[in-house]
């Protein structure tokens, strides 16, 4: 019988275990879990915070789900060694698991920049995990002043989440605009507008040069002050296991399509591994929860013996803040393709006769269209573009291939 | 299984898919009740242009994009059924982002829905198909070959 070991117990240790069972039903699995929490939606810790989720709706599987996998799940351990040769991992109370495929699916952590006086401040969080999103909440009440440092991601979703619940929350980022990672400058501004007008802060362009207890000093010479202090610079990959056993490293665990590492017998999924980024044709890690799913996935069929490939991954997301929904897809590389209709924005990126990205904002009605067209890499002249760049819809379709799409099964 | 199919050949644009729908999953027993003067948020849209009208609902695909990328665990696949637990769902519309086929759109409450096949309605079987004046939505099974 096959030994598998997962270290890590998100989503990608999900698609693991889903992907081996699709193919052993048999094999013994054994999830190494930080957390000491069967596994949950972690993204949703931001809706957590603003009550429109709890902890029981946030389970991302049912509560038999390890059992019916026949997993042996085992919480508040850490993997701290492997032995490549021997293959076997050891964990930090000594036990020694031995594998025949090990899937590292450990994610990553927040970047703590090492900023002056950051010790002196008395109530600081990062926004990761569940028990990041509880304990920040422990610190929140009406009359908190809230400080989150990075206009990402992270911390506008945390800024949303907490906004109606402190007295005022300021956001500032090194970067002169929001989401800087994900939104070009007329799109950033766009979503600035909006979350100002909700009463959110925002010191763009500027970064904090030390704290002062319950001060921040700001490049610019602004001082912001605040009871609560919310870090969300970025995050770092978790590559440490691999790279212990002398795998391949760049920003997260080298992995190529199959999810293997270069080390035999390991496999790489999740915000820890850097695989392959089709919208650039070059290795990202594409820290996305649907990436980590498929990864997962993909890592646990080709650890159980089958044959899977997960080459057409691209960036994307979609994201709401306070009624706003943003998405954007894949590489912003091209000829920009532009469409306003009521305060909405829609920019398309074109470039060889193929859709290589988007950013929608506000409009995002059956937005897959637009993803399908960059993933599986249509021909835009084999597709009435002028109408999709309008409205997503199937009618850009010939009606052959409509009839594929809508009269077999896909 | 038996799934949805469109034959847009037949499809008149008159909507009817629509309200059917929206009427079936209301939970009302009487149409002008529930949908008379209300914006109707049905689980099957028909899209076209001047020439060609057709139908569109979730395809139940055999490996389906939506289950792997929503972010709270809330699409599942249960007997072939792509469905949603909407109380699970928390509006980020990721099934939006990645369905190929444009077949997700939010209900009233910005919670997904999606065309669950009128199994656990009081219909029974499509109300989309049952209602189409044309037959241009059937209900049958058919082979991944065709």
């Amino acid at each position: 019988m096959k030994r598998y070991v997962i270290v890590g117990n998100g989503t990608a240790a999900v698609g693991c275990i889903e992907g081996i069972r699709s193919v052993d039903k048999t094999g013994e699995i054994t999830v190494v879990s930080e957390e000491k929490h069967p596994v949950y939606s972690r993204p949703l810790i931001s809706y957590y915070l603003e009550n429109k989720t709890d902890l029981a709706r946030m389970k991302y599987r049912g509560d038999g789900f390890y059992d019916e996998n026949g997993c042996r799940v085992l919480y508040g351990r850490r993997a701290v060694a492997a032995d490549p040769d021997q293959k076997r991992v050891t964990l930090d109370d000594g036990a020694v698991l031995p594998y025949d495929s090990l899937c590292a699916a450990t994610g990553s952590r927040p970047f703590v920049p090492p900023f002056e006086g950051l010790e002196s401040v008395r109530h600081r969080y990062t926004f990761m995990t569940l028990d990041d999103a509880l304990a920040l909440e422990k610190a929140l009440t009406k009359q908190t002043r809230v400080l989150i440092v990075g206009a990402g991601l992270i911390g506008l979703k945390c800024a949303e989440g907490i906004l109606d619940r402190v007295a005022d929350v300021t956001v500032c980022d090194l970067a002169d605009r929001v989401l800087s990672s994900i939104l070009d400058a007329d799109g950033a501004a766009v979503v600035q507008r909006h979350l100002e007008a909700k009463g959110l802060r925002l010191l763009l362009g500027d970064s904090v040069i030390r704290f002062d207890g319950d001060t921040a000093v700001m490049k610019s010479g602004k001082t912001v002050v605040f009871d609560v202090l919310v870090l969300a610079v970025g995050v770092r990959a978790n590559v440490e296991l691999v790279k212990s056993m002398n795998g391949a490293i760049d920003r997260g665990i080298l992995v190529d399509v199959h999810m293997a590492t270069d080390v035999p017998g390991v496999y790489a999924a999740g915000d820890c591994a850097e695989g392959y980024d089709a919208s650039i044709g070059k290795p990202r890690v594409l820290a996305i929860l649907p990436n980590a799913y498929m990864q997962g996935y993909t890592a646990g069929v080709n650890m159980a013996g089958g044959a899977a490939a997960f080459d057409n991954a691209i960036p994307m997301n979609s994201i709401g803040f306070c009624g706003l929904h943003v998405m954007t897809a894949g590489a912003y590389d091209g000829e920009q393709v532009e469409e306003k209709q009521d305060g909405a924005l829609k920019r398309f990126f074109i470039k060889d006769n193929l859709l290589k990205g988007f950013i929608l904002i506000g409009a995002v009605e059956r937005a897959g269209i637009y993803t399908a067209l960059i993933r599986d890499r249509v021909p835009l002249d084999t597709v009435d573009f002028g109408f999709a760049r309008k409205t997503a819809s199937n009618i850009i379709y010939s009606p052959q291939i409509r009839r594929k799409k809508f009269g077999s099964v896909v | 299984m038996k799934r949805v199919y469109v034959n847009e050949e037949w499809c008149l644009g008159c909507h009817l898919c629509e309200y059917n729908c929206a009427f079936a999953n209301s939970g009302e027993r009487d149409m002008v009740r529930a949908l008379k003067g209300k914006k109707i948020f049905p689980r099957i849209h028909v899209e076209g242009d001047e020439k060609i009208t057709f139908a569109v609902s979730c395809r139940h695909c055999t490996d389906p994009i939506c289950i792997k990328s929503c972010i709270a665990g809330a699409i599942s696949k249960q007997d072939g059924v792509v469905k949603i637990d909407r109380t699970k769902c928390v509006g980020c519309l990721t099934c939006v982002l990645v369905c190929p086929y444009g077949a997700l759109a939010p209900g009233e409450n910005g919670t997904m829905q999606k065309c669950e096949l009128c199994l656990e309605n009081s219909c029974g079987a499509p109300a989309c198909v049952t209602g189409c004046p044309n037959r241009a939505i059937v209900y049958e099974e058919r082979s991944d070959a065709q």
